[in-house]
């Protein structure tokens, strides 16, 4: 009955309260996305790379390597001796080594060059390996294996050819016409930056960096021109045994032979969302002030509905209502608007979110889940609906207050 | 005196002993009566200019306000000494108001304002529709008016919606305030009987403020205000 009644008493304030719902419902959408993105972000990053426990690159930052290594951000620095790759994945620690070698690209997606232990070995999200949507692994020297997005975007199929450019951009001016790779498989979409990466043999990058002569010679006979990398970007290594990590680490770091750094991915990424914290919590203020603010034209809005609602009171009490009772009305009334913004938010976003959601996987490698409803929105919703308790008991006072002082027949 | 009159079988239906009231704190006098007898189902006219006390006093016996000294006994039970939450219910349950106007919650239909009245009473009365029809079919309102929203009825429909509402409860006692004011002399008259007829058939006790002498012509009981408040300036 008091719901029916605070819902009766709210429709014939339709406006105002219309208003008041419309800026709670923007004010908890951009609280709940922020929250919402930072959970899937992190989370979208913490999926990219798994059980791989070493990076190993040419000296620069952690964080550097991480980038280009993992998220194909940036351009690597310097690169690493082949003979390095040679020495780690022989060592009696390593388990499994993954070569990768960066730097070109196909039609603004990053072309990367590998060997077949990278299909094998390369774990993303919880331990998941990658697995082929339709073909197989590159045998041959001009093959290429394409990333889910590469193969949606440019509508690639297997069989198809596909020519690389030198260097990272759609309009590289150096494009290596004469030799065009044949896709020869299609991975599994996996969320991660792999679904936009073009995976060929370390090989083929050597061959498309031969001069033109060379290249002429080596698509006439394959075997005529060594394709053996002198150098190559990363590796990413699979220990035997987690407790020699440590060892690993620094002995790879005191390495003589070459200029080496390892990093651990799980430091690197702690690292990194060290830096991303703070445009996090700027994000979450804002959205707070924002929300906090929305609150206060909740309960100015209640407020300013009590002088006339001063008569409705007095009924309410002749007819026994106690104040406690016009108190929880009051109450009731912005619950009810606060949970409708609230279901109404969670809705608008998770539309939106399926809606965008390919686009802003494409663009920004955003993966977002569309289903809102998890514990971190429930929590979020809480803390709202106790602000909101708290925000309007401002103006039930006010309305306890009121039905303390009425008497009968309240002429104003 | 009334009081002097009355016989002790007859039960009462208010009683006010001693009653003292202060409009702010400061005050010094004081609204005071210092004894008002009414019998049960007896109908009583109570006049008085505008700020006479009128008013006061029917909140006094409503319980919204309440008094500094002395006690108010309704329906031979104690009511001013009650705590404000079992007077309330007490209100509710036993007590019909209607009022000079606004009287219904205007944003809701006529059952639901009368279903309000039940709903606060706690009778959990499941045949309130029913009751409603009759009640509305007494004061001779079209029982379609039910699901109208109570601010489309003209204000004479609406004064008798409110009575019907009074009366849902099966109240003992029913407190009017000028309800008539804002009716014309014909649909005056018209209301003044029907309540009275009402109020007769179901043995309610009436108290009927109003500072219209026209009035007092309806009514076998009428008692001027300013009569009951007088002993103030003796006791002051």
């Amino acid at each position: 009955m008091l719901v029916s009644l605070a819902w009766s008493s709210l429709a014939s304030r339709r406006k105002s309260v219309i208003l008041t719902f419309l800026s709670l419902l923007i004010s908890i959408s951009v609280l709940l996305s922020v929250e919402h993105i930072r959970q899937q972000a992190k989370e979208s990053f913490n999926r990219t790379i798994s059980d791989v426990d070493m990076i190993v690159g040419a000296p620069s930052g952690q964080l550097n390597l991480l980038l280009y290594s993992v998220f194909r951000m940036g351009s690597p620095t310097s690169n690493i001796n082949y003979k390095s790759y040679e020495t780690l994945k022989s060592s009696s620690l390593v388990k499994w080594a993954i070569p990768i070698s960066l730097g070109d690209s196909h039609r603004s997606f990053r072309v990367m060059g590998t060997n077949n232990s990278y299909f094998e070995h390369f774990k993303y999200g919880t331990k998941q390996p990658l697995t082929f949507n339709s073909g197989q692994p590159f045998n041959t020297l001009f093959e290429a294996v394409i990333g889910a997005d590469v193969a949606k975007k440019l509508s690639y199929k297997i069989g198809d050819s596909v020519v690389i450019a030198h260097g990272i951009g759609n309009t590289s001016f150096t494009h290596h016409e004469n030799t065009p790779f044949i896709i020869k498989g299609i991975l599994s979409p996996t969320g991660t930056p792999v679904d936009k990466t073009i995976h060929v043999s370390l090989n083929a990058i050597e061959a498309i960096h031969l001069s033109p002569a060379k290249q002429a010679e080596l698509l006439n006979n394959v075997d005529s021109v060594n394709t053996t990398p002198e150098s190559i970007t990363a590796v990413m290594l699979g220990l035997k045994s987690k407790f020699s990590t440590f060892k690993l680490q620094r002995d790879i770091n005191n390495y003589k032979a070459d200029r080496l750094m390892a990093v651990l991915p799980g430091v690197a990424m702690t690292e990194l969302w060290q830096m991303m914290a703070t445009v996090e919590n700027l994000l979450r203020v804002i959205g707070i002030l924002v929300l906090v603010s929305s609150l206060f034209g909740l309960s100015t809005m209640l407020l300013a509905s009590m002088a006339q609602r001063k008569n409705e009171i007095a009924v309410l009490r002749v007819l026994g209502a106690g104040p406690s009772a016009i108190f929880s009305l009051v109450l009731v009334e912005a619950l009810i608007l606060v949970i409708l913004a609230s279901a109404a938010a969670t809705t608008l976003l998770s539309l939106t979110i399926w809606l965008l959601g390919d686009w802003l996987g494409a663009t920004y490698g955003l993966f977002l889940n569309a289903n809102m409803l998890n514990v971190e929105t429930l929590k979020v919703i809480t803390v709202i609906t106790v602000a909101a308790i708290i925000t309007s008991a401002i103006p039930a006072y006010e309305a306890y207050k009121n039905a303390l002082h009425s008497s009968l027949g309240a002429k104003s | 005196m009334p009081n002097t009159i009355s016989s002790a079988s007859t039960p009462l239906a208010i009683h006010i002993n001693q009653l003292s009231y202060k409009y702010h704190k400061a005050d010094k006098t004081s609204f005071y009566i210092p004894n008002w007898q009414v019998k049960q189902g007896e109908q009583v006219f109570l006049h008085g200019e505008s700020g006479s006390g009128k008013t006061t006093l029917l909140n006094l016996l409503a319980g919204v306000l309440t008094s500094q000294s002395g006690d108010i006994n309704l329906l031979e039970q104690a009511f001013s000494t009650l705590s404000s939450k079992k007077r309330d219910k007490f209100r509710a349950q036993n007590i019909g108001v209607v009022f000079q106007q606004f009287n219904l919650i205007p944003y809701l239909s006529v059952l639901k304002n009368i279903q309000l009245a039940s709903y606060f009473a706690k009778t959990g009365n499941t045949k309130i529709e029913q009751e409603a029809n009759a009640l509305l079919l007494a004061l001779k309102l079209p029982t379609t008016i039910l699901q109208k929203a109570a601010n489309t009825l003209s204000v004479g429909q609406q004064q008798r919606v409110a009575i019907a509402r009074a009366l849902i409860n099966k109240p003992k006692l029913l407190l009017v305030d000028e309800p008539t004011s804002a009716l014309d002399a014909a649909s005056r008259d018209a209301f003044i009987a029907l309540l009275i007829d009402l109020c007769k058939q179901h043995s309610i006790t009436l108290v009927f403020v109003s500072h219209d002498m026209h009035l007092q012509q309806f009514f076998k009981l009428s008692v001027d205000v300013t009569s009951l408040l007088k002993e103030e300036f003796n006791k002051c």
